[in-house]
């Protein structure tokens, strides 16, 4: 088990409650700590209630857990939000000055420390620093030494002036120097430094980051929460290799924008959440049956309709798998941790290329929020390897045409996989279109024809499944009785939640699928358990469902739909009471 | 102006399945004509076609060519050009696929001013599912879904284009073989987004905007004194709506591609073996 600590500040919407967090969070980062970051936050721009969580150790964190140590609570209703999470001996940093926050009542056996936030700040230089003020509050604490949060400052301020920047590190540091003199409390907490070296990054970011490492060159999207991050990442990056975003009119457009720009040759991709995809559902068909290489990334959030947009789901499983009208040969990729969404990314550029088929990148909120420490190493740029499949170069057109001279784009071969020229490249001049086609890429509606190109479309499949990789991540006991299976982001929460089972004698055997279609075949291991759980985060047991249907048996399923992702305790209490272990009183 | 490409270079060996006497067999052998007379090359061009009669382009004609989704032509379009800026790309499509299902598209591929060429195949009616109103078709139109007329006002396409920025607005007439390619080599030529809105008739749904008609009442600018630089003597044109327009109506002659304003001028389709070099300094981005 870390020894953690969980740390958050929240307000209100307009408050800077991200940047604060953000700030430290890199410190913690830059000390040496791992962190995991969480967010909660409405879909507004201002007022409402948000917050920026930390959990850190020196140790790798992979989830969240239902406690508070350390609270900045910017509003009154900050402290009501977490009241769950908070704890006897809990800190909780509020500016009693401040008109609303006159009649705080800091509830029984936790800490109140009343800091003049915002005067501070004004000694320091100005109002605006308050959050920095208790961030420096906050190192007091935690005994986190105040230098640490420096470098931080730096990065966020630098680009406003060395005067800025210094102001708001003396702010911290009256804060700090606040606390200490005003309040002889002995804190139990003491956020011991490494020399490791961390980044620190989230789903989207990595997301974006890994299409930049896998010759990514378009992209087109619309904004939607929360996929605008991958938007807003490769937008000023991705011109440094030559490649362009585009913000489209809609997701509609987005999806053609990157059709034409895959069928032009490049890697190209779009990324989106729930909504954006229904839009994109009516483009899925000529993407496959033009057999051109794309990305379609989901990041999900809580459905359906608009549902809930600034919370967790994994209500989109089924859309990916069976999304659009008509059979639809696809790939379904679901990573499982940041540091996936990096890897699974370049994997989907790759499948795509090699298989000339849409592959979806199913991400979803808790991944596209969360930030999480890693070693640099966790991206190692070496290991990123691009195939780009059956491409035809000038020379080789002639291996490829008909007897009429005439390039084939959907030429039914053995592997399904056909040749693909680039326009530009000579001889190569063909058409493709969302009719069923011919060899040559022309309409027809001939039974022969359209038997052998939907049979070389699914042949495709079939030499993928037969060729590549798709197995899942196992944790735990091996020989375990009870087999948790699960996808996507849930993976850290689960295996923290193992943590807690194993102190409580509770051994589990845990597989993690980040491949959904196709994926692996978990009969062998289904029968091998006296007792199969899959958890997910929808109402429905989406993946449980495919599971079912692939092994022909029941399984138990843990599903949570309120629109937070699972916490590591939590799930340790449901998964004990799912193996009949008795839930504590 | 190369000469060794002939127009017939753009044409398939496919025949097309349009009825006898459909205006879209001259709107289409105009567009070869235009790219072939502006020396394009069939391995050099990429035509988008859209989803109705007019969506059949693809196939009678030799290129690299995709034939999509209704309404989406043009985002395919714009894509295949920013990705590789040294294709010529043409775009065609109906009235239906330009002026309602994609009329969003529309809008904004006029704003977004990238360099090609969008032929619209106006023939105001549904003419594949047999006969229903387009947004271009008469208030008072009576088609199988409108019984007695739309009751609506068609769309204007050119005051669309001309409200949402055109650089390039021009109307062509698919039986005027000769003004037709002439002004779709100009759309062509021009450096920006060249909207041709193509009156092709259509022989078997739509007795009213017929053959007839259109040459009876079609103005040609060429014979009137315009001068399609003035913006003003665009605008009134366009806005009197009551004359049936040949020609460049509108030109904006300082116009500058979108791609070019972003500066893109190369391919993407070419990417390293691996990551790109440097790529670790991505990683460290996030110290």
């Amino acid at each position: 088990m870390p020894e953690d600590l969980n740390w958050a500040i929240g307000g209100e919407a307009g408050d800077g409650i991200d940047s604060t967090g953000k700030i430290f969070a890199q410190a913690l980062s830059r000390a040496g700590r791992h962190v995991f970051t969480s967010k909660d936050f409405a879909s507004r721009i201002r007022g409402g209630y948000t917050a920026y969580k930390v959990r850190t150790a020196v140790d790798r964190v992979e989830s969240v857990v239902d406690r508070l140590d350390i609270l900045i609570a910017l509003t009154e209703r900050t402290i009501d939000e977490n009241m769950a999470e908070l704890h006897e001996g809990s800190v909780i940093i509020y500016d009693g000055e401040r008109t609303t926050m006159q009649d705080v009542e800091i509830p029984e056996g936790m800490v109140g420390l009343d800091v003049p936030l915002k005067s501070l700040a004004e000694e320091a230089g100005g109002a605006i620093m308050r959050n920095v003020v208790a961030l420096g509050v906050a190192c007091e604490v935690a005994d986190f030494p105040i230098e640490n949060l420096d470098e931080s400052l730096e990065k966020r301020f630098g680009d406003k002036g060395q005067a800025i920047v210094e102001n708001n590190k003396e702010a911290a540091r009256v804060g700090k120097e606040y606390v200490a003199a005003e309040y002889d409390h002995d804190f139990p907490y003491e956020l011991e430094t490494t020399d490791a070296d961390y980044v620190l990054l989230n789903g989207d970011e990595a997301i974006g980051m890994g299409a930049l490492a896998a010759g990514c060159r378009f992209y087109a999207g619309y904004p939607i929460t929360p996929a605008t991050d991958v938007m807003e990442y490769l937008t000023g990056r991705i011109e440094q290799y030559g490649g362009k975003v585009v913000q489209a009119e809609d997701e509609l457009a987005a999806i053609n924008l990157a059709l034409g720009a895959a069928r032009a040759g490049a890697r190209s991709m779009t990324a989106t959440s729930g909504p954006g995809i229904d839009l994109m559902t009516e483009t899925f068909g000529l993407v496959a049956t033009t057999e051109t290489p794309m990305v379609i990334c989901d990041v999900m959030r809580s459905g359906p309709s608009t549902g809930m947009p600034t919370k967790q789901e994994q209500g989109d499983l089924n859309m990916a798998l069976y999304g659009g009208h008509g059979e639809i040969p696809r790939f379904v990729v679901a990573p499982t941790t940041v540091a996936e969404c990096f890897w699974k990314t370049v994997e989907a550029f790759n499948l795509a290329e090699k298989y000339q088929i849409p592959v979806f990148l199913v991400s979803d909120l808790a991944l596209a929020v969360t930030e999480q420490t890693f070693p640099p190493e966790a991206f190692d740029m070496d290991e990123v390897e691009i195939e780009r499949g059956n491409v035809v170069q000038a020379d080789e057109v002639d291996e490829w045409v008909d007897e009429k001279e005439r390039f084939q784009p959907h030429a039914p071969t053995e592997d399904g996989v056909s040749p693909r020229t680039f326009p530009g490249t000579p001889g190569g001049a063909h058409m493709t279109t969302g009719l069923e086609h011919d060899s040559l890429g022309r309409r027809t509606e001939e039974e022969e024809v359209r038997v052998e190109q939907v049979q070389k479309r699914q042949r495709k499949v079939e030499t993928a499944q037969a060729n590549e990789e798709w197995d899942y991540r196992e944790f735990g006991e091996p020989d375990s009785d009870t087999l948790v299976i699960s996808w996507g982001s849930n993976e850290g929460a689960i295996r923290e939640g193992m943590e807690f089972l194993e102190e409580e004698g509770v051994d589990v055997r845990f597989i993690s699928v980040p491949y959904i279609f196709p994926r692996p075949d978990l009969s062998e291991e289904i029968e091998q358990a006296e007792q199969t759980i899959v958890i997910e985060c929808n109402a429905e047991g989406q993946f449980a469902d495919v599971i079912e249907h692939d092994v022909l048996e029941r399984v138990e399923r843990i599903n949570k739909y309120t629109g937070v992702r699972f916490k590591a305790d939590e799930l340790a209490e449901d998964i004990k009471s799912a193996v009949g272990h008795p839930q504590e009183a | 102006m190369s000469s060794e490409v002939r127009f017939t270079d753009f044409k398939s060996d496919k025949q097309p399945t349009w009825c006898p006497g459909c205006g879209d067999f001259g709107t289409m052998n105009g567009m070869m004509k235009a790219l072939a007379e502006t020396g394009n090359h069939p391995d050099d061009t990429f035509v988008v076609a859209g989803i109705g009669c007019s969506g059949k382009i693809g196939t009678y004609m030799h290129s690299y060519a995709l034939h999509g989704v209704h309404g989406r032509a043009l985002p395919v379009g714009i894509g295949v050009k920013l990705a590789n800026p040294n294709l010529e790309v043409m775009v065609a499509g109906g009235d239906g696929d330009g002026f309602s299902i994609g009329a969003g598209h529309f809008v904004h591929a006029v704003r977004r001013n990238v360099d090609m060429s969008y032929v619209v195949m106006d023939n105001r009616i549904y003419g594949l599912t047999k006969g229903q109103a387009s947004p271009t078709s008469r208030e008072d139109f009576e088609t199988s879904t409108s019984p007695e007329g739309p009751k609506m006002p068609p769309v204007n396409p050119l005051a669309l284009a001309l409200s949402a920025g055109a650089t390039f607005i021009a109307q062509s007439f698919s039986s005027d073989s000769q003004r037709h390619t002439e002004i779709v080599k100009q759309a062509i030529e021009h450096d920006g987004f060249g909207f041709v809105n193509c009156y092709s008739p259509c022989v078997t749904f739509n007795d009213v905007d017929t053959y007839d008609y259109f040459r009876d009442s079609i103005v040609d600018l060429d014979e009137e004194d315009h001068d399609p630089t003035d913006f003003a003597a665009a605008e009134t044109k366009i806005m009197e709506g009551d004359k049936e327009y040949l020609g460049v109506i509108y030109q904006d002659e300082n116009s500058v591609p979108w791609e070019e304003r972003e500066g893109l001028t190369e391919s993407m389709a070419d990417v390293p073996d691996g990551a790109p070099e440097g790529a670790m300094d991505l990683v460290r981005e996030f110290y």
